[in-house]
């Protein structure tokens, strides 16, 4: 051993020191920097110092959207019925009461009306928290639900998407799921209703393949993950490194999948403007001033 | 072949014992019997249920068999006349994916499918019979021009995965699938889907939406491989069996399910064994599909074709 001989094993960092105001801050994974919680709630959950984008739960979406926090939430109390009587290490039912417990949702997707800058609009917003934001039965039949609404209402639809894809733990019920809402888009194409989708970090799989690509505008938030296949998962067909800012929304709008990227504050302004802009009175929607 | 169904040893004796005959067979009379009577016990050891210790494992092996019929396969033994049509229009021709105009008993269709290769060179040209945007574009341009004329579509479905590659995310895979999923339920013409290999997720569904579902015996069709969900909920490829069980995958299971209106059946021991047998037992399938389809006026068709997808769901409300 000389003694220049240089350590083999990287110098570890020390273990993040637990302190006693845990849950009060939180730390920006893109900049590094302490946040003090309620900075960033008040926020609407962006970092104030680099503009990150949290990940925001699915009740927040509809508190931020909807003019002074009011919706009536609709279809309530659908679940899954777990068709496959699915277990691996862990029966899914119990995974599910767990998602339940936690988030206080039935499953992934809450269902909301209300005004929207005066306008009447139907917003869906997928939870990720709920088993990844996974689209089942249960989220399917919400989605589909809502666009007969609209339908019926001729109200203008946003879904904002957040999850990995579809649900394997509901096998190939799940995979229906995206023909089913796809088309049931067909018909609210038809009825010449606006539909919005808004991609968040992240809308993946079954999801991204389906409702999240079908908007009459496809909007995302930025540095959003957003692709069909999971970068793991590519990484792993052609055993290569991906390059950076690959499939995140500055690349999805250089290759044309987006319409726009729109911050999260200017969200709600962005979405009551192009709905002002298509939904004319005597075209489909309805005449906000009436 | 790391692939091949785990039949018992017995029968992979027999094939070897029937192969060292088959030369000695052709000029002396005693050989031949004998092969004869092999072959007899072969059959009859095949047309045992395969699902001794893993039905839905098995089935994803015999899907996947490196001899089972491809696409281009029951083309060729149930259509006549077909004429390949190539490209997107936008982008490129995805060899992944084949299809075109051809005649079903001398009437007029348009078959369009997945395409695997049968050797290496022919697996990488045709990309694993794994499609990329252009060859979901590919077949809903050739369905839309189906639709144009009046010609009912037969799709087969044979597919491990849509393509999970670089090039296929920045031209939009996400949006090509999704894309059909929306379009394709339009079209005024009959829609008759055969799933009779691997189904692969939404890389099957993107072109598998339809008015009559039908898999054969042994396909298999799952929003996941079971070495993916095992990987997954395992953190290794070592409950891959399981996986697949749990996955309920199999034709029967998806039938009991809503999801597939028939299943097809196929020779003993799978449609590899002969494929031609395979493709005759398909054949009354497709014929009583087309006709029954036909029967309905375009309006009714899409319609009902609403409710099914409408019905495509189970949960507690």
């Amino acid at each position: 051993m000389s003694w220049f001989h240089k350590e083999k094993q990287p110098l570890e960092a020390p273990k993040a020191k637990r302190v006693q105001t845990e849950g009060l801050w939180i730390k920006c994974e893109n900049c590094k920097q302490p946040l003090w919680k309620k900075d960033l709630e008040a926020n609407l959950f962006c970092c104030p110092k680099c503009n990150r984008h949290f990940r925001m739960t699915a009740r927040d979406r509809l508190q931020m959207l909807f003019d002074e926090g009011v919706y009536t939430e609709h279809d309530q109390g659908i679940r899954s019925s777990d068709p496959l009587h699915f277990k691996d290490t862990k029966a899914y039912r119990d995974r599910l009461k767990k998602a339940q417990r936690e988030t206080g949702l039935d499953d992934a997707l809450l269902t909301g009306e209300g005004l929207l800058e005066g306008r009447r609009v139907i917003i869906c917003a997928m939870e990720f928290q709920f088993i990844s934001g996974s689209m089942g039965a249960a989220v399917g039949e919400k989605i589909t639900r809502a666009i007969d609404r609209c339908i019926a209402g001729k109200l203008p639809l946003v879904i904002i998407s957040c999850s990995a894809g579809a649900r394997m733990m509901e096998g190939a019920v799940s995979l229906m799921q995206m023909a089913k809402v796809s088309a049931a888009l067909a018909r609210l194409e038809e009825a010449r209703v606006p539909y919005i989708s808004v991609l968040t970090d992240p809308t993946t799989g079954g999801v991204s393949a389906s409702f999240a690509m079908l908007g009459d505008l496809n909007i995302a938030e930025p540095g959003a993950l957003i692709g069909f296949a999971g970068p793991r998962v590519i990484e792993q067909t052609l055993r290569q490194k991906l390059p950076d800012g690959f499939q995140r929304s500055e690349f999805l709008l250089e290759h044309g999948m987006l319409d726009a990227i729109v911050p999260r504050k200017e969200q709600k302004g962005y979405v009551s403007r192009v709905l002002g802009l298509l939904a004319a009175p005597g075209a489909s929607g309805e005449d906000p001033a009436s | 072949m790391a692939n091949q169904p785990q039949e018992s040893n017995e029968a992979r004796a027999l094939e070897q014992q029937i192969a060292e005959l088959q030369q000695a067979a052709e000029s002396d009379e005693v050989s031949r019997a004998e092969m004869e009577r092999l072959q007899a016990q072969l059959q009859s050891l095949r047309r045992k249920p395969s699902s001794k210790h893993n039905g839905a494992w098995d089935r994803v092996l015999l899907a996947r068999h490196p001899s089972r019929p491809y696409t281009l396969d029951y083309i060729d033994l149930l259509f006549t006349d077909f004429t390949e049509l190539h490209g997107d229009r936008r982008f490129g021709d995805d060899p992944a994916i084949v299809g075109g105009p051809a005649r079903f008993e001398g009437k007029p269709v348009l078959v369009v499918g997945h395409q695997k290769g049968r050797d290496t060179k022919q697996k990488l040209a045709r990309n694993f019979g794994m499609a990329k945007p252009e060859g979901y574009r590919k077949a809903l341009r050739l369905m839309q021009l189906a639709a144009k004329f009046g010609l009912p579509i037969v799709t087969l479905v044979d597919t491990p995965a849509a393509y999970p590659g670089i090039g296929a995310e920045e031209r939009g895979q996400a949006e090509a699938i999704a894309y059909n999923l929306k379009e394709i339920p339009k079209l005024r013409v009959p829609l008759l889907v055969i799933i009779h290999g691997e189904g692969g997720s939404g890389g099957a569904l993107g072109i598998a939406v339809g008015d009559h579902v039908v898999m054969m015996a042994n396909a298999v069709y799952s929003v996941i491989p079971p070495e993916s969900c095992s990987s997954i909920l395992w953190r290794d490829w070592d409950h891959k069996e399981e996986a697949a069980s749990i996955l309920k995958l199999t034709a029967e299971d998806l039938h009991g399910l809503g999801i597939v209106d028939e299943v097809a059946p196929e020779p003993p021991g799978g449609s590899h064994t002969d494929p031609k047998a395979a493709a005759e037992l398909l054949r009354p399938v497709v014929r009583a599909g087309l006709s029954r389809l036909a029967s309905l006026p375009a309006e009714q068709l899409v319609k009902r074709r609403h409710e099914r997808l409408r019905r495509l769901a189970t949960f507690i409300s």
